[in-house]
């Protein structure tokens, strides 16, 4: 399959981006450094293309009944305009994808999914389709930005102008730049306050260039999915495909607020999944640090003295902590923050410790 | 455009080498660092080990990823840089100075007439 590539691209190749294949997707790894471009979101703020991403709509008086027998997170919850983070799960349990769905009017979802799982989700919500739902497959119809850090909600304050309605936390309101719509979520992956922007790809180099412009007074810049992936895993948010996948469950994950267990609507892998809390969890999500060595990797295995207790999933240098931290599966008994293992990196051990999620959280 | 002294030899897999005598002192280039960006960690062969050329030796890690680096010379290494243990963005500020990584006593000097000059270098890096 072709690489594709996102309406920035000319943007990202004029900005002197480096470059890589992201989930059949050619995408700006980083701009002028991941270490510089992770402390712009954390201090100041930083525009991510996340064009890549799909936007499905699914419609209709049935529509809210249908999403609630096929995804985790409680639909009857959302009020007009709000969104939540919500997986669509096999019948183990087993994650497909994490997504955020929003209802953008009383019948009318919008959902914004993982790029690599556009195909799978599109046939996963399409198969089968009641009566009175409708579904649309909108990726191509949308570009998307995510903004970023602590000068993100100021500086579109003053972007939008006073028209614009500030979204809350988890809503989504819209905005209008040069006579186009622009959705504007409160949502993101980075552990910020920020927002998420989508709008027409025909617009999207000349919105690109006009957000940078406005901020770069502030300390705006572009950054890239090697900053995006640094961020998210301080704030301990999951990435699909690696701390994500149908090997482990959505409960395994650690993603039980977003479960629905009270909910009436049954989706795939909602009885097993509560079954496995009743039994206990055999493997956990854990997160991890180490105090001083090399920084964890994806597929370091783990132990407990001469037992091998789990598998890293994601791994890096903290640019904000200054050492290791990763995210794991642990086996269930040693699953508890505090706990000391070891990481097997090349030909040695190093030691580990468990602790609380998240590495990062932003001062209130 | 990365520097690349006249003076050294290089792989194709961006190690450099400079010759004294016996001796061959061991880095990554210039274009290499910029490729990995913002080093963090790097982990290097203990005085004693044998490399051989073209095995890995050393690993130079990221924020990004764990690199593996090449020995572009196989004997003994004698000496490794210790102070980039706690310095590892040396290798960023000074790839071809004060972040060489180790020094191997050369077994076999032939195997210097396998290395690029920095011309050959430069072409293969499309500078």
């Amino acid at each position: 399959m072709a690489v594709k590539t996102t309406p920035l691209f000319a943007a990202h190749q004029r900005l002197g981006a480096r470059l890589t294949e992201f989930g059949g997707w050619n995408m700006p790894v980083q701009y002028t450094g991941i270490v510089d471009e992770h402390k712009a979101v954390r201090t100041a703020a930083g525009l991510f293309d996340i064009s890549h991403m799909g936007e499905f709509f699914v419609r209709g008086a049935n529509a809210a009944a249908f999403l609630n027998g096929t995804l985790t997170n409680d639909v009857a919850q959302l009020e007009i305009g709000q969104g939540h983070y919500t997986l669509m799960c096999g019948e183990q349990g087993g994650v497909i994808d994490d997504l955020i769905l929003y209802r953008v009017a009383a019948d009318d979802y919008f959902l914004v999914v993982n790029a690599a799982k556009i195909d799978e989700d599109e046939k996963h919500l399409t198969a089968f389709l009641p009566a009175g739902v409708s579904f649309e497959n909108a990726s191509d119809r949308y570009a998307a930005l995510a903004w970023q850090g602590p000068q993100a909600l100021p500086l579109a304050r003053a972007f939008f102008g006073p028209a614009w309605p500030e979204p809350k936390r988890n809503t989504l309101t819209r905005a209008s730049w040069n006579c186009q719509e622009i959705l504007t979520a409160r949502t993101g992956y980075t552990g910020e306050d920020g927002l998420e922007l989508f709008f027409a790809p025909e617009i999207a180099d000349a919105f690109f260039n006009a957000l940078l412009k406005a901020g770069a007074p502030l300390g705006l810049k572009p950054c890239g999915l090697g900053a995006r992936d640094t961020l998210r895993l301080e704030a301990c948010l999951p990435l699909n495909g690696n701390d994500l996948s149908p090997a482990h469950s959505a409960l395994a994950a650690g993603l039980e607020p977003f479960l629905g267990f009270k909910k009436e609507a049954l989706y795939p892998g909602k009885n097993f999944m509560m079954e496995q809390k009743a039994q206990g969890l055999r493997l956990k999500l854990m997160a991890f640090r180490v105090a001083s060595g090399p920084p964890p990797r994806p597929h370091y295995r783990l132990f407990s003295g001469s037992d091998e207790v789990g598998e890293v999933t994601s791994g890096a240098p903290s640019p904000t902590l200054g050492y290791g931290i990763g995210l794991a599966y642990v086996r269930g008994d040693l699953a508890l923050p505090g706990m000391h293992l070891e990481m097997e990196v090349r030909d040695r051990r190093v030691p580990v410790e468990l602790v609380k999620k998240p590495f990062y959280k932003r001062a209130a | 455009m990365s520097q690349i002294p006249a003076t050294l030899r290089y792989a194709a897999s961006h190690e450099w080498v400079r010759v004294d005598n016996d001796l061959a002192t061991v880095g990554i280039t210039d274009h290499a660092q910029a490729e990995l960006s913002d080093v963090v960690y790097v982990d290097l062969p203990k005085p004693g080990a044998q490399v051989k050329a073209g095995a890995v030796a050393a690993v130079v890690e990221s924020v990004k990823a764990a690199s593996d680096i090449y020995a572009p010379i196989s004997g003994e290494v004698v000496e490794a840089n210790s102070a980039l243990a706690a310095k590892p963005e040396l290798v960023n500020q000074d790839p071809f100075g004060e972040a060489w990584l180790f020094r191997v006593k050369i077994a076999n000097a032939s195997e210097i007439d396998n290395l690029m000059d920095a011309a050959g270098y430069k072409a293969s890096i499309n500078e």
